[in-house]
């Protein structure tokens, strides 16, 4: 009797729920549909969580502040992909019929199956910092874009950084660099590079492979460090490895400022978990942390403040937080510029394709923006996808993420013939069709 | 009272012996297929047909492949994920190597791949049973996977370690890649995979298919009555390989069209289809369409269908709210009947034939 009384209850509140909220807001006529794939859920959820709020909480300001874009409103809608490619495909396909003006698939097994499917759907896919390296090639690929930078990029900024503390690039030879990483395609990612560098100026590489079944036992791969006592260690790993790795390397008694991470290793929560001892853990970055920018106050003020945002308030201007709103000013500019382009306001998804190769982001801008100091200059062409873009070495301070080094450029001598060899690789092994988009004038 | 075989004699051992004996069971069979080649592409849209159809065939299929091992036979493996990899690097490594062969030739033939290597791990299941057994199959597929991530010669040396799949055509219509449309995908995985539950169906019935069954009940018995053991356990290792082999090329092939395979094949993999095969009914292969459909389907249908019907779930509290519903539903199934959705089928057939009398 009880039980049925709840039963009761519970379905009234649902269906009162449901009523109150399928109230529809009334659409103004300028739109631009931006899905945005998240994950709030699974073994990457740790990561993914403050990167989903700052993409959705940036255009969500855009909106509230400036009434959208040009004039156009932003419909932004999430799509939960739980880090599964299989669900990376559902969202991608119960999307692509409204009208998207580009896809952000955050994993990189996403991104390697929207690849073909947005180039023959003519849907531009923004992989900001990860995805395919070769895909930086705007003439193979004219529907992919991956700037600020690739993970070759981040390898020799790692390089060059090691090499300016050590004393110059001819110091690396006889230095051990060992290279920590996720056993899988985006782990294994730097190696290429890091050998050709090896090869180049005579450090040794090692390499710890940690099995995605493995991230959080990495004892045994610890070991081995100890072993082989690496001079410095680069980690590529994501999620629930990347605390582990801090903490593995504090109780090992690593130098932790001799261990570096990818962008993606530089969450708050990974860095804190190591406790006091993580304090001088470093991790590449290309925007900076923390809330002491105009646009961050400003989404504090729009979105946060009103209860618009899913973050808590302490979690804006955490590291991954400000480069979900890196990557959704990616997507806003590329919009305004798209519009400056075509005079459209409600601008489509082959438009959206010459806005991204006319990014063109100024120090100006940046200012103009509230972002002085927050970001380094973007700017892509129809050739360059990818823009090769400047690093810099950020630095766990024991509370938050501070500037460890310049802005610094990657090699692109070394990187630029890699990413060639595999842009053509793939359009080779792929029959991939020869660009048939025409360049814009200038870009 | 429309569902009744009186007045249909038998009066030959091949009509007796027919899989469908009653002529409403073969009506119906009629228009299920009719309904998956006219009716459902007719009416689907894009989304329905590469998110919700051409998963469930996948899935069918390697649930048929696992319950012919673990229905049939009574061996339970936790390899299936791993066979249905070796599947889709075989097709790989084929359609690279000869490009000129068409690739629904190289999706059947990836199975007798898989169909090797299921044999080969196939091997301890003379001595080991039960539990045992499945640690044996466990090992099998973290074996394979971590050859799926550390052999570059499975996915051509491609840097991100994943396969592509270019475009491969039928009559110059393309069947695989990114120009495939969804109903043409959809046609060449529904044809491959009536041919083989037709098939399969077949042997299941068949000598084979007895001699599979007498091991699963009594392997002792069944090797008095002149079963030879090992024999037969390896060709049901064989022949569910197979199966979960073609599944596999089909997944990658067929619906993923490329991507990071060596994640697609892993333990999960490997349990969503045992759940599939032990929800939809062991021993069945209708129960292995119903297990395919309930748990490859339903997540999906409840996270886009929800919406649509203006219940407003969105982002992670649908992933999770849908979680917790099938869960709860696989809960529902398992405690209104044990043996599966095979069993609800069979049970509801029977009312219907007493129907309208309650005996």
């Amino acid at each position: 009797m009880k039980f049925r009384h709840f039963a009761l209850g519970a379905a009234a509140a649902v269906l009162a729920g449901a009523t109150t909220l399928t109230a529809v807001p009334v659409q103004a006529q300028d739109t631009i549909y931006v899905p945005l794939l998240t994950y709030r859920t699974g073994p990457f959820a740790n990561s993914g969580i403050p990167i989903a709020d700052g993409m959705h909480d940036y255009l969500r300001m855009l909106n509230e502040r400036d009434g959208g874009i040009g004039g156009a409103r932003i419909v932004v809608e999430e799509c939960e992909t739980g880090y599964d490619t299989k669900k990376g495909i559902e969202c991608y396909e119960s999307t692509k019929g409204k009208g998207p003006v580009v896809y952000n698939p955050y994993s990189t097994g996403i991104t390697l199956q929207m690849i073909p499917k947005a180039t023959a759907d003519k849907i531009p896919v923004l992989s900001m910092a990860y995805g395919l390296s070769a895909s930086a090639k705007g003439n193979i690929f004219p529907w992919i874009f991956n700037p600020p930078a690739t993970y070759w990029d981040g390898a020799s900024v790692f390089i060059r950084h090691v090499a300016e503390q050590s004393g110059g690039l001819d110091k690396l030879k006889g230095k051990k660099i060992g290279l920590i990483h996720l056993d899988a395609p985006f782990g294994k990612e730097p190696i290429a590079l890091l050998e050709a560098l090896g090869k180049k100026y005579g450090f040794e590489l090692k390499l710890y492979p940690v099995a995605a079944s493995d991230m959080q036992n990495q004892g045994s791969v610890w070991l081995n460090i100890r072993r082989d006592r690496p001079d410095w260690i680069y980690n590529q790993g994501w999620g629930a490895m990347n605390p582990t790795a801090v903490k593995e390397a504090a109780k090992n008694n690593f130098p932790m400022e001799r261990l570096v991470g990818v962008w993606w290793a530089g969450g708050d929560d990974d860095a804190r978990a190591g406790g006091d001892a993580a304090k001088g853990y470093k991790s590449l970055n290309f925007h900076a942390a923390g809330t002491n920018f105009p646009v961050i106050q400003d989404i504090q003020k729009h979105v946060v403040d009103k209860g618009l945002s899913k973050a808590p308030k302490e979690k804006v201007g955490e590291n991954l937080y400000n480069r979900g709103v890196y990557n959704s000013m990616l997507i806003a500019e590329a919009v305004r510029t798209a519009q400056k382009i075509t005079g459209k306001k409600a601008i489509n998804s082959e438009d959206m394709r010459k806005g991204l190769e006319a990014l063109d982001i100024t120090p100006a801008r940046l200012k103009e923006m509230g972002m002085d100091g927050f970001a380094a200059p973007v700017k892509l062409s129809c050739d360059d996808h990818n823009g090769h873009n400047k690093v810099y070495v950020a630095q766990w301070d024991g509370t938050k993420w501070v500037k460890g080094s310049e802005w610094m450029d990657p090699m692109k001598d070394d990187v630029m013939p890699l990413i060639d060899t595999a842009a053509a690789d793939y359009a080779k092994s792929n029959n991939w069709p020869a660009r048939s988009e025409a360049c814009q004038k200038g870009s | 009272m429309f569902y009744r075989e009186a007045g249909q004699y038998k009066t030959s051992y091949p009509s007796d012996m027919a899989v469908f004996p009653i002529a409403q069971d073969r009506i119906g069979i009629g228009l299920i297929l009719a309904a998956a080649f006219i009716f459902i592409p007719m009416v689907a849209s894009d989304f329905i047909m590469s998110s919700v159809m051409i998963p469930f065939l996948v899935f069918s299929l390697a649930a048929i492949g696992l319950n012919i091992l673990t229905g049939y036979t009574g061996l339970i493996s936790l390899g299936t994920g791993a066979f249905m990899g070796v599947g889709a690097y075989a097709c790989y490594k084929l359609t690279t190597i000869f490009p000129g062969v068409n690739i629904i030739v190289w999706i059947i033939v990836s199975g007798f791949f898989s169909a090797f290597v299921g044999i080969i791990f196939g091997i301890p299941s003379l001595r080991i049973k039960g539990f045992y057994l499945a640690v044996a199959t466990l090992a099998a597929q973290f074996f394979l996977q971590w050859c799926f991530v550390r052999i570059p010669w499975l996915y051509n040396y491609n840097a991100s370690g994943a396969i592509e799949v270019g475009t491969r055509t039928l009559f110059g219509i393309p069947i695989v890649g990114p120009n495939a449309t969804p109903e043409v995908r959809y046609y060449v995985l529904l044809c491959i995979v009536v041919a083989l539950t037709w098939i399969a169906s077949n042997i299941v019935h068949g000598r084979i298919g007895r001699s599979w069954m007498a091991v699963r009940d009594m392997d002792i018995a069944a090797e008095l009555m002149g079963i030879k053991l090992l024999d037969t356990k390896l060709l049901a290792f064989a022949v569910s390989s197979f199966y979960a082999g073609v599944a596999g090329a089909c997944m990658m092939f067929l619906w993923y069209g490329g991507g990071e395979a060596s994640d697609a094949f892993n333990i999960n993999q490997s349990f969503n289809i045992l759940f599939m095969v032990i929800i939809g009914g062991l021993g069945s292969l209708i129960g292995s369409f119903f297990g395919a459909a309930f748990i490859s389907m339903l997540p999906t249908v409840l996270k886009f269908g929800l919406p649509a019907i203006g219940i407003p779930l969105s982002g992670a509290t649908a992933e999770h709210l849908i979680h917790i519903m099938v869960g709860g539903l696989i809960i529902f199934f398992l405690i209104v009947e044990p043996h599966g959705l095979a069993r609800l089928w069979q049970i509801g057939k029977q009312k219907l034939r007493m129907w309208p009398f309650p005996y």
